[in-house]
């Protein structure tokens, strides 16, 4: 949360809009405001560098259970009056939802987080430019076979603010930052691929030799790399891959899923839903999650929410719409997206709670498996509704507990629901990443590898 | 939207550092779009953007700014902005002066989108609801939603290109859960289409919520997909995904550039089966991604990628044509003034051959049919790619038999091409895609006929 004088003409126009609510309607205006650069170089070269600035309004208007919607990518007040106008002229054609309300003041405290960097804020364009020089050429240098696709540094900061008639007012901001690099290996079977990044609430907090590391590593060590042996056999995901996967857990956990019928776990409230070494959290109050925010899209309070704790399934994700219809409280979990959504319930940065031991003695443990360092398709092949799960994937063959011959164009599948219950592990490398979820290496047994037949 | 002599002034700042090359994307967007879902209309939604996006090239480095604000005050801005990102170059500054103005043919459009009242489209959804609950019990949600985009384009550059377009897009949807004693199931169709209402004078939202439905229902007693090594059968019109990603991005000349593709190097070899020819064609009538002009201003037009299996082309955006010397091909593209242009397919397809489809079937042994693929995804550099299937079948002894539950398969590029073994003679282009790249969502078209791959891992769970 922060000071009041560069929001006061942002309010100002939300006053303005709330104002004009007659005495059944609801009226909620969202609005945004922000700046990002992205500088991308190759070959020592600004390859580009793109400097956006962008603002909108998001007006939501509810009368007699019925909602509409409209917005508009600029916040001049005659546009927002006609956005206002088009909002209640779309209320006219919608349905009647006896669910259909505003968030109301829940008295939950906003967790103060420091969530804008002035540093950042303050941080010369030259010098963004320089970092991914930097990274691109320290690449270049560990290793002869590598070439580097791009470098870049990405960063991006804005405010907003959520008002309604219901006294919701609140206003926010946050600005972050990271550095990546898209790395490429040849050898004589062709070419393969890897990346690195770096996260930090600004550029000082990067750790630079890593992400060129990790960059290196992840594609030279696929040089060579064949097709394995389809079999039934126990993966370890490295914690990019586990992030992934909790992504598509979360989705599964949604308060808007469960009331529209939509969820595999809806009814199993209180039940065990994975291995008790399986404990999921949703917390956007952690300053280290790169997601990590006060107050959620309907302006209430962002909180820490357990969702699976030792296996048992703990609840949902809930905007203050899931909430009513569910007959529960909302768990500050409305997300939109920008000023052009409408909110919806989702998880805001998930976290799964490490375990206790290294991925090498994950790996120590386990004769015959695979380590998943990549996948793909998780938009095609996973189906959240029916808990299918099948994506494209890379990584090493574990042999007699240790890293044995790369392996690629193979796929891994299961169920969402047999892959919870089928977690052996969790690592204790938990690693923050620029993504909505993060998490440690996790060991999952019988999982199908697909390839050579 | 902006006069020719505000264009000249922003130009020429633009390049107020000596830069070789600007350009001012502008553009006026509206939405319109009505949800259903649960029984009920559960949003109606308008949306308005507009804004410019000025660029400039200053030898390997470009600079981009962008602004909602349209006033001469506001370009300037944004220009020196682009330039300055930009950096500066020795060239000196020289004048651009616009001739007259090009005006694209637009999207031919009957009915006006906007002219239909929301009521109607109300209507029209609750009917498609209606329509799929009532296909079978075991339908238990039904998602579905009408929307349309308008979208006014202005694109001006100091090579002297002057052009303004308008596009109309119209987009139906419709998603079915169905829910049996082995959980639940999913069915979704699609219809997209550049141009206005009249689209659904052609085809029956009935079908395709039924369609979904039926999906969705068949679905319910799938036996899980088989994995490892399988010939591969894909239904005419579904399949195009495969060649959007198997070859598609690697063709982009932005990736051939930077060695970022298995493609590279590879001009006039045979990439393919000698059966596949493979096209990009962004003037085919009607078809999801179709425009007059592409977001450089440049004309669409068609470009054959492969001929015969060999590889005779790639794709190309406006600067790295004009470096090469070579035609522009029409594929330089962004989903909006707040986008760089990049190198984009537009409808991506491979033309028919000869065989009989239902010869195609019969004659395979062992192995899945796919009714309908999902989305996918490709490693440019190594060529390895996956793509879904959404509704698939077990083809035994020639025959198709039972459905299967989702997966992906995944395959290397160059490898399935090849393994092309039987091409129909039954061509169809397919339902809307939305391509990403970078971050960038862009409207794309595929087609193709009923074709085999003799061989593609099936990423199942069955033994």
């Amino acid at each position: 949360m922060s000071s009041a004088e560069s929001n006061s003409e942002l309010f100002a126009l939300a006053d303005s809009l709330i104002d004009a609510a007659t005495t059944h309607e609801q009226i909620e205006v969202y609005i945004s405001r922000g700046s990002s650069t992205e500088v991308r170089v190759h070959n020592g070269e600004v390859e580009h560098f793109v400097s956006a600035m962008s603002s909108g309004i998001g007006i939501r208007v509810i009368n007699a259970g019925r909602t509409g919607f409209a917005h508009a990518g600029t916040l001049d007040a005659d546009i927002a009056a006609d956005v206002l106008a088009e909002a209640r002229e779309n209320v006219s054609f919608s349905s009647v939802d006896e669910w259909a309300a505003l968030a109301e003041p829940d008295g939950v405290d906003v967790t103060e987080q420091e969530l804008w960097s002035d540093e950042l804020d303050r941080y010369p364009t030259a010098d963004k430019i320089e970092l991914a020089k930097q990274l691109e050429r320290m690449t270049l240098d560990r290793d002869s076979r590598i070439r580097v696709d791009d470098t870049n540094f990405v960063d991006g900061g804005g405010e907003g603010l959520v008002a309604t008639t219901t006294g919701i007012r609140r206003y926010g901001r946050s600005n972050s930052c990271y550095l990546s690099v898209s790395t490429l290996a040849d050898d004589t079977d062709g070419t393969r691929t890897g990346f690195g990044f770096a996260v930090g609430a600004h550029p000082g907090e990067f750790d630079v030799e890593r992400a060129a590391r990790e960059g290196v590593d992840r594609a030279t060590r696929l040089l060579g790399a064949t097709k394995p042996a389809s079999r039934s056999t126990t993966v370890v995901l490295d914690p990019f891959v586990t992030a992934q996967l909790l992504g598509i857990i979360g989705s599964t956990l949604s308060g808007d899923a469960v009331v529209r019928g939509r969820s595999l776990f809806a009814d199993r409230v209180g039940e065990s839903i994975a291995s008790s070494a399986f404990t999921l959290v949703d917390d956007p109050t952690d300053r280290r999650a790169y997601t990590a925010t006060d107050l959620d899209g309907e302006g209430l309070a962002a909180r820490r929410n357990v969702l699976i704790d030792g296996g048992e399934l703990k609840g949902f994700v809930h905007s203050s719409y899931s909430a009513r219809r569910a007959g529960e409280a909302t768990t500050g979990n409305a997300i939109r997206g920008g000023y052009a959504g409408s909110p919806s319930a989702g998880c805001l940065a998930l976290q799964l709670i490490p375990g206790e031991r290294a991925q090498a003695d994950l790996i120590a443990s386990i004769d015959d498996g695979v380590l998943i360092e990549g996948v793909s398709g998780l938009h095609s092949g996973v189906n959240t509704v029916s808990g299918d799960f099948s994506v494209g994937a890379t990584g090493m063959t574990i042999r007699n507990g240790a890293l044995a011959e790369p392996v690629r164009e193979f796929t891994i599948a299961s169920t969402i629901q047999r892959m919870l219950n089928d977690i052996i592990e969790v690592g204790a490398d938990l690693e923050w990443l620029p993504m909505r979820a993060s998490g440690p290496s996790l060991v999952i047994r019988d999982v199908m590898v697909s390839g050579s037949s | 939207m902006i006069d020719s002599d505000v264009l000249d002034r922003v130009l020429n700042e633009a390049r107020c550092h000596g830069a070789g090359f600007a350009e001012v994307y502008a553009e006026d967007r509206r939405n319109t779009g009505v949800a259903f879902d649960d029984g009920r209309v559960d949003g109606v939604s308008s949306g308005r953007d507009r804004g410019a996006g000025i660029r400039v090239v200053n030898g390997v480095t470009t600079g981009y700014a962008h602004t909602s604000d349209l006033s001469e005050r506001g370009l300037l801005a944004a220009a020196r902005a682009a330039a300055d990102a930009a950096g500066s170059a020795s060239g000196g500054t020289v004048t651009v002066a616009l001739d007259g103005c090009t005006a694209g043919a637009g999207t031919r459009v009957d009915v006006d989108p906007q002219s239909v009242p929301k009521a109607r489209r109300v209507e029209m959804l609750t009917e498609v609801d209606e329509i799929a609950r009532s296909v079978n019990g075991a339908v238990a949600q039904v998602s579905a939603g009408l929307s349309d985009s308008y979208r006014s384009v202005l694109i001006a550059n100091s090579d002297g290109v002057f052009v303004t377009d308008e596009v109309t897009r119209v987009l139906f949807r419709v998603s079915v859960v169905a829910d049996g004693d082995l959980g639940m199931q999913t069915g979704a169709e699609s219809l997209g289409f550049t141009g206005g209402w009249e689209v659904f004078d052609r085809y029956s939202l009935i079908d395709l919520a039924t369609e979904a439905a039926e999906q969705a229902v068949r679905k319910l007693h799938a036996r899980p997909a088989p994995s490892g090594q399988l010939p591969v059968v894909i239904a005419q019109g579904t399949g195009g995904v495969l060649f959007h990603e198997a070859c598609g991005h690697g063709l982009e000349a932005d990736h051939i550039a930077k060695g970022a593709s298995v493609y590279a190097g590879r001009m006039g070899e045979l990439v393919a089966s000698p059966l596949v020819t493979l096209v990009d064609d962004g003037t085919v009538d009607g078809e999801w991604g179709t425009r007059s002009f592409d977001d450089e201003g440049q004309p669409t037009r068609r470009n054959v990628l492969i001929e015969n299996g060999v590889l005779v082309d790639y794709m190309w955006d406006h600067i790295r044509a004009r470096d090469e010397q070579r035609s522009p091909s029409g594929n330089g593209r962004r989903q909006d003034y707040a986008s760089l242009p990049m190198v984009r397919m537009t409808n991506t397809f491979v033309l028919a051959g000869e065989d009989d489809p239902a010869d195609i079937i019969s004659s395979t042994e062992h192995g899945v049919y796919v009714a309908k693929l999902g989305g996918g995804s490709v490693n440019t550099a190594s060529g390895d790619f996956v793509f879904g299937m959404r509704d698939a079948y077990l083809i035994e002894n020639g025959q198709i038999t039972e459905p299967l539950r989702e997966g992906n398969l995944i395959g290397n590029g160059p490898q399935v091409l090849s393994d092309i073994d039987m091409l129909g003679n039954d061509f169809a282009m397919g339902g809307p895609g939305t391509c990403g790249k970078d971050g960038q969502g862009v409207p794309v078209g595929t087609g193709q006929p009923t074709l085999r791959v003799s061989s593609m891992t099936i990423g199942g769970t069955a033994a």
